[in-house]
């Protein structure tokens, strides 16, 4: 009936050293569909696929914007996703109340990373079954962090979470020179680039279902940071536009034709 | 064997000697401050061109009592600001040890990046002062806080027991708000003034005050901290003397005390 008995709760290991339930929870993160974050010296842009349970349904959201300073982007349980937006909104909105400045994104990261890691050592709790791409700039200048259910969280330059992800990063790795130096556009077309690369074969980025969000760092000669915007609908059209059938389209795609969508 | 209450749950005494009852948090009530007990004085600071001057004497009063005569009210805060205390030392005291677990918890946090600044500082205090006193437990201080902003421009403002904030191109507290922030606004009546002030004009005015304070002031000392705060950091000089002191004036001085004539 179980697969083992070693799978009944996050707070036991099994004879191998594994935590199975929070691998199950890292199994939700490639159920989602994929995100994709680039960050350039001077800009960080995240690029998703946004899914619709049915034809006649509306497209669930991926990415939230969280502070002025910082959006994330989802992959995994939408609803595991929105408690630990709120909670970053939250400590957001405090630190800007009690120092008068934006959270840096590096303390925000570990703060998700600590409340997701204590759910793997409390009996009785669960892992959030949700992987995040966090992007946001401080006076450091440009962040893009992962955060997995494990709580674990790592700075990036550039990486993409959710279902075929590992195509949209094949294709970052091989792109992985251009991306410092790279500007606000080009970054964004690298991103939907790295999205198309993990599409699924007759599918492809349209106006209702690539979302984009950017934000951009002080840099000298501009007053204040670009703050997180997010980008949806036609207001995506012409980056969609300026990435169709451009050279570096799938030429690793081996149309490894699961369709993942559920 | 001792039976009674009391000795329950303690080291035996025929074994251990007497109990050092010291070690036991009394069952007193909980005391909140009600009144200050040894204060500082005045605290004066005037912002300039590139940054901002403040001033404090060394002095701790107990009562009219000078008590302690060598007493820092000037500290500095990751090497870009200077908070400078008025009122109660104590109170100080904690906000200093308060301010060092700050500074220790964001070098952990953020080792590498930039620290809080002026501004933020000055946030943060006004809050932890708001929030004490509506516990009905003051901190009973009278707060300036002097360094540079997130733009990296001068930046002072004040903040009191109640939590309340104001700013301006000088700032001074207990008597010094009114003996000293009247020549102050002489040299930087306004912000334009004040970036037009040279950081040597602006030291000189706060001696200055400083000399008029120990004039007039009974609780202030002619021993005094002052600092500077540019981009370059915090000059800080804790045993300053008042120089070119003239009592010529207390002649005329006529009308009060123990005077006869």
């Amino acid at each position: 009936m179980f697969r083992n008995n070693y799978d009944n709760d996050s707070v036991t290991f099994s004879p191998q050293g594994r935590i199975f339930q929070i691998e199950y929870a890292a199994e939700a993160v490639k159920q989602g569909s994929v995100v994709v974050g680039i960050a350039s010296k001077t800009h960080v842009v995240l690029c998703a696929i946004k899914r619709n349970a049915e034809e006649l349904s509306s497209y669930q959201k991926k990415l939230f914007t969280v502070d002025e300073h910082v959006g994330l982007a989802i992959a995994g349980l939408t609803s595991d996703a929105r408690v630990l937006s709120n909670f970053m909104k939250h400590q957001c909105l405090g630190h800007r109340l009690t120092y008068g400045r934006a959270m840096p994104v590096s303390s925000l990261v570990d703060l998700i990373g600590e409340k997701a890691q204590t759910n793997t050592q409390m009996y009785g709790k669960r892992p959030y079954g949700v992987g995040l791409l966090v992007a946001g700039v401080d006076e450091k200048g440009t962040h893009l962090f992962e955060f997995q259910p494990s709580g674990m969280t790592e700075e990036m330059v550039a990486f993409a979470i959710g279902a075929r992800s590992q195509m949209a990063r094949t294709y970052l790795e091989r792109n992985l020179d251009k991306f410092e130096n790279a500007s606000r556009e080009e970054l964004i077309q690298h991103g939907l680039k790295a999205l198309k690369e993990s599409l699924v074969q007759d599918k492809e980025l349209t106006v209702e279902n690539t979302s984009v969000g950017v934000a951009g760092a002080q840099t000298e000669g501009k007053k204040g940071i670009e703050p997180f915007k997010l980008y949806d609908g036609f207001d995506v059209q012409e980056w969609i536009e300026s990435v169709a059938d451009g050279p570096g389209a799938g030429d690793e795609a081996e149309g490894e034709g699961m369709d993942v969508d559920n | 064997m001792d039976h009674r209450p009391m000795a329950w749950g303690r080291p035996r005494d025929d074994v251990y000697g007497a109990y050092d009852a010291s070690y036991v948090r009394p069952n007193d009530p909980t005391q909140h401050t009600q009144q200050p007990i040894v204060t500082g004085t005045s605290v004066l600071a005037i912002k300039f061109k590139e940054g901002v001057v403040i001033a404090a004497d060394n002095l701790a009063s107990y009562g009219s009592l000078a008590r302690f005569t060598d007493v820092k009210r000037l500290r500095t805060f990751a090497g870009t600001s200077v908070v400078g205390f008025g009122g109660d030392v104590s109170d100080m005291q904690y906000i200093n040890r308060h301010l060092t677990d700050l500074t220790l918890s964001e070098n952990y946090s953020s080792p590498d990046e930039p620290r809080l600044s002026a501004a933020n500082l000055h946030r943060y205090l006004s809050k932890l002062m708001y929030k004490r006193r509506s516990k009905f437990d003051p901190l009973w201080n009278h707060i300036l806080v002097a360094g540079l902003d997130d733009e990296g421009a001068p930046f002072l403002a004040a903040t009191d027991l109640l939590g309340t904030t104001y700013s301006a191109p000088s700032l001074a507290t207990g008597y010094g708000s009114m003996l000293a922030q009247p020549i102050m606004r002489r040299h930087a009546p306004d912000e334009e003034s004040a970036a037009q002030l040279s950081q040597e004009a602006a030291i000189e005015v706060i001696r200055e005050s400083m000399k008029v304070l120990f004039y007039r002031d009974a609780r202030s000392m002619d021993r005094y901290s002052i600092a500077v705060i540019t981009k370059d950091g915090v000059d800080l000089k804790e045993d300053e003397q008042l120089e070119g002191q003239s009592w010529a004036f207390a002649d005329r001085i006529k009308g009060y005390g123990t005077q006869t004539v």
